[in-house]
């Protein structure tokens, strides 16, 4: 006797309250993010960057870097590698290593080149995850300058040189692996070499950049 | 079967007729679609046949009226500067070759629109830079671009090797990484590889109204063909780091020859027409900016220096081959 009375025809009004349990569940999250203490944001923000630093160190076929891309790194990266390579400015001579802006301006627009590059030629990984695996694969470089600098403490001769050599070398090699397994997937076979070559150029510079640094 | 074999014939058929029926009409390639505004336009009809063969011209209409048409995209899209790299690496690999062997007699211009090998291979004998030759358009941005960037880093890099090559043999030369001269290599060939095809590709048009037969190239492609023919000054400048000055300008003429004579056989086709004093001044002026450019690179990052010289901190030194001969005991590379 319910239902069967009721008519299609007849206008039902409809009344109530609809809540989405997603929406208030974001509101939540907002508002934690915003008022949890500082430590905790930047605690989260540098385990991000170090996870970050493992799958460069470990490379695996992984999309880590790719999915969460962030910038820190690369400018932690970059700001590392220029202090430590920039001459410094107490001596008059022209001819020197490079200067902060100098290392600076070549990773930041040298990593901006190779993507337009690499996206100019069809590739389909975007501005930002480029960039940041570009800068993220110049941890190894750093890590050797690092090691130069302190081998660069003991006396210099030839052994010295040779042992800066091929440390140099080996976290070049590093780099390029390491940037190769994110950024030639992204590619279409035919292009690959065309892609590659730039990132392998870019770490070249670095490389002998941080080779030829002679404290003054 | 019978049916779709006379279903196609009938097509291909049709597409002469219609060519025959108006010779006078202008017809587009594929190219065009491509590349920016003021391209060749391929004219088929009095006065302006393209080549010297029927079947070229035949075969650069039909290309034009079997393939559909495809609205050009603005120049402030990403997908603009994207036409111009779409290009394959054995593509650019062909062209390097190319640029590599200049081929005196042949002339490829003709052939500057046709991209459409099924039609063109059955025609001709195939000679082995045609590939090359056959599609010179704008693909090619990149490979131009990233040979300029490596000339300049090489440039520096080898000049800096030099002076170390210097300091092992003679302790008294006081190494630097000499950062500067990376700045100074890349603002020079990049200037040199964009503003002189811009100053080429000005003077061509320029002289448009002289020439009906044959527009002149594009600015873009100017630049294409300037980038392939520095492809090889790189090998060159890492063959400079022997210190046998001899060798070294040998090397350089060598070079300076292979890549002039690239540039001459490319731009001869458009400056044919032009009356001999213009075609011989535009040519030797070409090749005499290449010499400034050559020459002033070697001696700029590969200085030869006097040996009884207390040597200057800010030079590069290359010493002559009797010192070479003399082993020295000192092998400090010195990091003071």
């Amino acid at each position: 006797a319910g239902l069967s009375d009721i008519s299609i025809s007849q206008d039902i009004p409809i009344e109530g309250e609809i809540t989405i349990p997603v929406r208030s569940r974001i509101r939540e999250s907002d508002s934690s993010t915003l008022n949890e203490s500082v430590r905790n944001t930047i605690m989260r923000d540098l385990k991000a960057v170090g996870k970050k630093f493992m799958h460069v160190l470990y490379p695996r076929k992984s999309n880590t870097l790719l999915r969460d891309w962030d910038l820190w790194g690369p400018l932690i990266l970059c700001v590392t590698l220029a202090l430590m390579l920039q001459r410094g400015s107490v001596d008059g001579e022209k001819d020197g290593g490079p200067q902060f802006a100098e290392v600076f301006v070549i990773v930041w627009f040298g990593a901006v080149t190779i993507t337009l590059n690499s996206k100019l030629l069809g590739g389909n990984i975007s501005f930002f995850q480029s960039l940041c695996v570009l800068g993220y694969c110049i941890l190894p470089l750093t890590v050797a300058m690092l090691v130069c600098r302190l081998v660069l403490l003991a006396e210099p001769g030839p052994v010295n040189f040779m042992v800066r050599l091929f440390v140099v070398i080996v976290m070049f090699v590093w780099s390029i692996v390491a940037s190769t397994a994110f950024l030639a997937d992204s590619q279409p076979p035919n292009r690959k070499a065309l892609a590659v070559y730039p990132v392998f150029l870019f770490y070249f510079v670095i490389s002998w950049m941080i080779l030829t640094f002679t404290p003054q | 079967m019978a049916a779709a074999d006379g279903l196609a014939f009938h097509e291909f058929e049709e597409a002469t007729n219609l060519l025959a029926e108006t010779p006078d009409a202008a017809t587009t390639s594929k190219s065009d679609q491509l590349t920016p505004q003021g391209h060749v336009v391929v004219a088929v009809g009095s006065g302006g046949s393209y080549g010297v063969e029927e079947e070229v011209e035949e075969e650069g209409d039909k290309t034009a009226l079997l393939q559909e048409e495809k609205p050009q995209p603005g120049f402030w899209t990403f997908s603009y500067y994207q036409s111009f790299f779409d290009v394959d690496t054995s593509q650019v690999l062909d062209r390097i070759k190319g640029s590599l062997l200049p081929r005196p007699g042949y002339n490829f211009v003709r052939h500057h629109l046709r991209n459409r090998p099924d039609l063109y291979e059955t025609r001709h004998i195939h000679l082995p830079w045609e590939h090359w030759a056959r599609d010179l358009d704008c693909n090619l941005l990149a490979g131009p671009f990233w040979i300029c960037a490596t000339l300049a880093f090489v440039l520096a890099v080898t000049g800096n090797l030099t002076l170390v090559l210097a300091q092992r043999r003679d302790p008294s030369v006081h190494y630097s990484p000499q950062f500067h001269k990376v700045t100074v290599a890349g603002i020079t060939i990049y200037c040199y590889a964009w503003l002189v095809p811009l100053a080429l590709w000005g003077f061509l048009r320029w002289r448009k109204g002289v020439r009906e037969r044959m527009g002149p190239y594009t600015f873009l492609e100017t630049v294409c063909i300037y980038g392939y023919s520095l492809f090889i000054f790189i090998p060159t400048v890492v063959l400079w780091l022997i210190p046998v000055p001899w060798l070294q300008w040998l090397f350089g003429a060598l070079a300076l020859a292979l890549s002039a004579a690239g540039l001459v056989f490319t731009l001869w086709p458009v400056v044919r027409e032009d009356t001999r004093l213009v075609a011989a001044v535009l040519l030797s002026a070409v090749v005499v900016l290449h010499a400034l450019l050559a020459m002033g690179c070697k001696l700029y990052f590969f200085q030869p220096l006097p040996p009884e010289h207390v040597v200057p901190p800010s030079k590069a030194t290359a010493l002559p081959p009797n010192i070479l001969l003399t082993p020295t005991m000192s092998r400090s590379m010195a990091t003071s």
